[in-house]
């Protein structure tokens, strides 16, 4: 059956289906799945009408409501007002996030309907071509046997869709119209709220306001803390496990394993520790003291550059195992015949790694790199538990080592500025995305998938 | 340690043999440093001295009481009960996100149908966002749906872990790439549905990404702060065990519960770490396929 179908993939089209389609085809517009009862295929037919019925009916009785108070967002204030028994009660104002989420919800209802609707229309078209030329139809059995054969994607993939649905793309977008309204503790907004067009965007770009000084700052930071995290875990891990892996180190897993162990601890317990020992009365400082090596305390989480070098270095504790730990197995598929034509040439170990192992691995691991900057770009655990962004200016919501996730928590949890938090959040998707545009458009295996082959 | 290398080594030039030694000290130095923050742990984790003021890298006397305070002193903050909040949420979510990264990475790997392209892609963009950018959002929509309150919060929590889990299918797909096609094609021709061939073919080959897949979602409610901390707000019975260490480092908890924090996050860190040491083999084969396919 499947195999027909692909004969002629585009005839079948949503307008050849209506231009084209019989009295049974063109009823399906209105009566939804009645293309599909009138030949043979009831129970899906029914199914489909049930859908069409439960939409109207949430439409009727939700639905419009929720679409029509999208453009204005509510306007009613709590107002405290005297029943009919002769008591001030509270009535019920309008709270401008539940419409805003129900409306977002109710159009990707909207949407889901219409692809219902192609998708049946289609489907009824299908059905009049296959009728036409006396091919066979499925019945219901046939089609639920298809869902554990040629269509097991559809009973596999449904529910992980829908969970990425609800929990993912819905709250995205949800999110992402927060970023033009004014929704946010400032001038008392968290209720009752509006759109607003672009005026965050602007607040936010703009330099001189005192958000956008903070966001220009922060997003410099966030990029040299990235280049940092990544390139140097990269290199010094990869450096590490090539020592680990000559041929003349003993005890290999010996040292593997004591580096393993210090990612196998949880990072949040590994970095609350490093938090509590680098504060000013902590255990380095104080044992340094007493050891006499320092007179006053070293404020390495307390002043902006110690801060930044302390927290770069603090994340190669955390990196260099990692990396350590995927390299290994990348390292030994470097083909042997490349170390030993370098060797026979003379070339010693630094200009092997420079000329073989890094260009190799730069290029097999392309991928791997991306991930993992863009990762440290959205690096939450290691600033927000090792330094929590601080120090912080007064007036400032940044701190000197907030990276643009970890101020979107705190002006979104902390400070409730919903609006601003999103707009940040919106300039970190498009720094990523550009970042992992250019570099993977640039990288080696991009550009000649076949080099190292 | 460094003796027996050096006489064992004795064919190899002199030059040779005093590198040999230095790259050995210089491991075995990196190794200290980086075990040193554990073995800090452990000691204050056994330290009889209150506080979190210490002045010596060894604590002057030694007891069992934190472990003993940590696991019986449940009035302020009460650690069995996170530790069972923790237990029941990272059961349910291996389960539940188990079942979905499989079934999406086999389905992506496996079958060609039209969205399987635009599936990927989707999944790479919604990657780019920050995680928990939603995370405000998610808690509107449980609160809608009335999970945001009481033993809900466990439920709430489950769906938050793993509702997603359908989009990390990136190793497991690698692993499923390496698996001979032609094993497939065998078994269609002589009859076998693809449901028989993901549950009786392709999973019996599979062990070890299924055994890593289950370890990694177990661990994920262990070691997330975040969004837990967003969807538990101050109901502090629901709290999880990284929720519950984390405020025991608060100003208001910290001087008398820092070294229940280290027995707390020894307790929790030994499972975690038994668990990752033994699969650390099949995430670094993981890795190897990924970046390979």
């Amino acid at each position: 059956m499947a195999k027909n179908f692909k004969k002629q993939p585009d005839a079948i089209s949503l307008g050849r289906a209506i231009a084209e389609g019989d009295i049974k085809v063109k009823l399906s517009m209105v009566i939804m799945g009645f293309g599909c009862m009138a030949r043979k295929q009831i129970g899906k037919g029914l199914l489909i009408l049930l859908f069409e019925i439960s939409f109207i009916y949430f439409m009727v009785s939700n639905g419009l409501y929720n679409l029509s108070m999208l453009p204005s967002l509510g306007w009613r204030k709590q107002e405290k007002v005297l029943n009919s028994a002769g008591f001030y009660e509270y009535q019920q104002g309008d709270n401008s996030v539940i419409l805003l989420l129900y409306g977002v919800a109710t159009l990707f209802i909207v949407a889901a309907f219409i692809l219902l609707w192609i998708i049946q229309m289609k489907l009824a078209y299908k059905l009049q071509v296959r009728e036409e030329t006396s091919l066979h139809i499925n019945s219901l059995k046939e089609d639920i046997k298809s869902l554990f054969d040629k269509n097991l994607h559809m009973t596999l993939m449904t529910f992980p869709c829908l969970g990425i649905l609800f929990f993912n793309i819905v709250p995205l977008v949800f999110m992402i119209t927060m970023a033009f309204t004014n929704y946010s503790k400032e001038d008392d907004h968290l209720i009752l709220f509006d759109w607003n067009g672009l005026v965050n965007f602007g607040r936010v770009l703009n330099i001189r306001g005192n958000i956008g000084k903070q966001f220009w700052s922060v997003l410099l930071w966030t990029v040299i803390w990235a280049v940092f995290a990544t390139f140097l875990n990269y290199i010094m891990g990869m450096i590490l496990a090539l020592i680990i892996n000559r041929k003349n180190t003993h005890f290999k897993s010996f040292w593997r394993f004591c580096f393993v162990l210090s990612i196998a601890v949880p990072q949040f317990v590994s970095l609350l520790i490093m938090h509590t020992m680098l504060q000013q009365q902590g255990a380095i400082n104080v044992i340094l003291q007493n050891m006499g090596l320092i007179s006053s305390p070293l404020p390495f989480l307390q002043d902006p550059i110690w801060a930044r070098v302390t927290i770069i270095i603090i994340n190669l504790w955390v990196g260099i195992p990692y990396t350590m730990l995927q390299v290994t197995g990348i390292l030994q598929n470097i083909p042997g015949e490349l170390y030993e034509a370098a060797k026979m040439d003379g070339a010693g170990v630094f200009t092997i790694f420079r000329k073989i192992t890094l260009p190799y691995m730069l290029f097999v691991t392309a991928p791997y790199l991306i991930t993992s900057f863009t990762g440290n770009i959205n690096n939450f655990n290691v600033i927000y538990l090792l330094s929590g962004g601080g120090p912080t200016y007064v007036g400032d919501t940044a701190g000197q080592t907030d990276l643009l996730v970890t101020w979107l928590y705190k002006l979104t949890i902390e400070k409730q500025y919903y609006n601003i938090g999103a707009v940040i959040g919106i300039m970190t998707f498009i720094v990523l995305s550009i970042t992992a545009l250019v570099t993977y458009r640039n990288s080696a295996s991009y550009k000649n998938e076949e080099a190292f082959m | 340690m460094e003796d027996r290398i050096t006489f064992k080594k004795n064919k190899a030039p002199l030059g040779k043999r005093i590198g040999n030694l230095l790259v050995h000290i210089f491991l075995a130095a990196l190794a200290c440093l980086w075990l040193l923050p554990i073995l800090w742990i452990i000691l204050t984790s056994l330290r009889g001295e209150q506080g979190s003021y210490v002045s010596t890298f060894f604590p002057k006397t030694y007891t069992l009481g934190n472990y003993v305070k940590l696991l019986t002193d449940t009035s302020i903050l009460n650690f069995p009960k996170m530790f069972m909040n923790t237990l029941i949420i990272a059961i349910f979510t291996c389960i539940i996100s188990t079942f979905f990264v499989l079934s999406v990475s086999y389905c992506l790997s496996r079958m060609r149908f039209k969205m399987r392209k635009p599936y990927m892609n989707m999944a790479m963009i919604l990657g780019l966002f920050p995680g928990f950018m939603s995370m405000v959002a998610v808690y509107y929509i449980l609160k809608a749906i009335g999970l945001s309150e009481g033993t809900m919060i466990r439920v709430a929590l489950i769906l938050v872990y793993s509702a997603c889990a359908g989009m990390g299918f990136q190793i497991a797909k690698g692993f499923f790439d390496t698996i001979p096609k032609s094993i497939d094609e065998a078994a269609i021709i002589d009859g076998a549905t693809q449901w028989q061939v993901f549950t009786k073919i392709t999973m019996p080959l599979s062990k070890p990404i299924i055994v890593y897949t289950i370890l990694t979602s177990f661990m994920g409610p262990w070691v997330d702060f975040i969004f837990a901390k967003v969807i538990c707000r101050a109901n502090a019975d629901q709290y999880t065990v990284a929720i519950g260490l984390w405020s025991m480092l608060q100003k208001e908890y910290i001087h008398s519960w820092y070294t229940c924090f280290a027995a707390g996050a020894v307790l929790v860190s030994i499972p975690i770490a038994t668990l990752f040491i033994f699969m650390q083999k099949y995430y670094v084969d993981g890795m190897a396929g990924a970046v390979k396919g």
